[in-house]
């Protein structure tokens, strides 16, 4: 087939219209939500003090922190499903959850401690957070990488590494309503673990499946 | 230069708003370039210059089929740019080089250096021969048989919306083969 016969048939299927990658991620974000949740309710499950715990700012901070996690993520993500866009200038979001942590880390040390550091930093649940967080968003990362492979990312691995800290992100705002652990010292380092894991898988399966 | 940004710009915009004629003019138009450039990256990989061919194929498909990830309101040529380096960084990876390709590859082409032959590309008609039967009889009859959308349908007793579903398939597909293959 010589190029302008291939030009051609381009033009004749100009009528054809994709749908934007954000409302493909989003669909594909809607259809893993279930799996993910089928996974908390069969599992896990709301910790049963969560009326009292709410009074806690320390439980309502680890919200904040996976939230400003899962949301910029999503953001940059679809940015970066653009072919001429960089990561340069939208990376500082991703400073947004390390911030916050920084923050609620350093008015626990001023507090009187509930508890020593040790206990704090180990909790109860460690070893149930890095299974179950990454277990959680697994379908979460299906989804956004069947969505973003609508896109056109420039760095595919760096593409998927996004989808991992957002479906991360998402999968530990709902792990953070089960856990009782709520020092920021158990977050800043379960939970990142736990993300950097879904991250890593993000990237090695980005690098083949975003390409375009 | 700007000129001809501009003007593929506003190309590109009246082709995503359904003008078939416009969006024909542009791949005409952004060819010689795509094709000027992939002999300037193959040269400089110690490749021979016959292959750019199949390179400025397969980022015509490229930029087809990831038309929508351009935003209507930023100039046309970055993005087009960012494609055809990707997809000529793909292809010279292929072939075993690897080479850093300039962006500058692109945009410094001059108009008066470009060869305006049309040429043809051994790799999409291979991969063209391993579609399914109906999608490559549409889009034979379109591209080799210049057959309009409502001829094919016509030729080959189907609706015209199928004959739209296999053209877009067929290409997709063909795509998908250019790239893994």
């Amino acid at each position: 087939m010589d190029t302008d016969q291939l030009i051609r048939t381009l033009a004749a299927d100009n009528a054809h219209r994709a749908p934007r990658v954000g409302a493909l991620l989003t669909t594909g974000l809607l259809v893993a939500a279930p799996f993910s949740i089928l996974i908390f309710a069969t599992f896990l499950g709301v910790r049963p003090d969560v009326m009292t715990a709410m009074h806690n700012p320390f439980f309502d901070t680890k919200f904040a922190v996976t939230l400003s996690l899962a949301i910029p993520a999503i953001i940059i993500s679809l940015h970066l499903s653009r072919p001429e866009a960089l990561m340069r200038g939208w990376g500082w979001l991703l400073l947004l959850p390390v911030g916050l942590l920084a923050v609620a880390i350093g008015s626990e040390a001023m507090m009187a401690p509930a508890m020593p550091m040790t206990m704090r930093l180990v909790g109860k649940n460690s070893r149930w957070c890095m299974l179950a967080i990454p277990a959680m968003s697994l379908p979460l990362l299906a989804g956004a990488l069947f969505g973003l492979r609508h896109g056109a990312p420039s760095r595919p691995a760096q593409a998927g590494a996004l989808a991992g800290l957002l479906s991360a992100g998402l999968a530990a705002t709902l792990y953070a309503s089960h856990c009782t652990d709520d020092s920021p010292l158990f977050v800043a380092t379960w939970y990142t673990i736990a993300t950097a894991i879904v991250t890593a898988i993000g990237a090695a399966v980005g690098s083949r499946v975003l390409k375009y | 230069m700007r000129g001809r940004e501009d003007e593929w710009t506003d190309l590109m915009r009246s082709a995503m708003a359904g003008d078939d004629a416009a969006y024909h003019r542009l791949l005409k138009a952004v060819t010689p370039v795509l094709r000027a450039a992939a002999r300037r990256g193959l040269a400089r990989a110690g490749q021979p210059p016959d292959q750019a061919e199949d390179i400025v194929q397969e980022i015509l498909l490229a930029v087809h089929l990831k038309r929508h990830t351009w935003d209507s309101e930023a100039p046309f040529a970055p993005w087009l740019f960012a494609i055809a380096r990707n997809k000529l960084i793909d292809a010279l990876r292929r072939r075993g080089r690897r080479v850093f390709v300039n962006i500058d590859d692109f945009a410094e082409t001059l108009p008066g250096e470009t060869p305006q032959e049309t040429a043809s590309a051994g790799e999409v008609t291979a991969q063209l021969n391993t579609l399914p039967q109906r999608q490559r009889d549409v889009l034979q009859s379109i591209a080799v048989d210049s057959a309009s959308i409502k001829d094919t349908a016509t030729k080959f007793a189907m609706s015209e919306g199928a004959v739209r579903v296999a053209l877009h398939r067929g290409l997709a597909a063909l795509t998908a083969k250019l790239r893994d293959h």
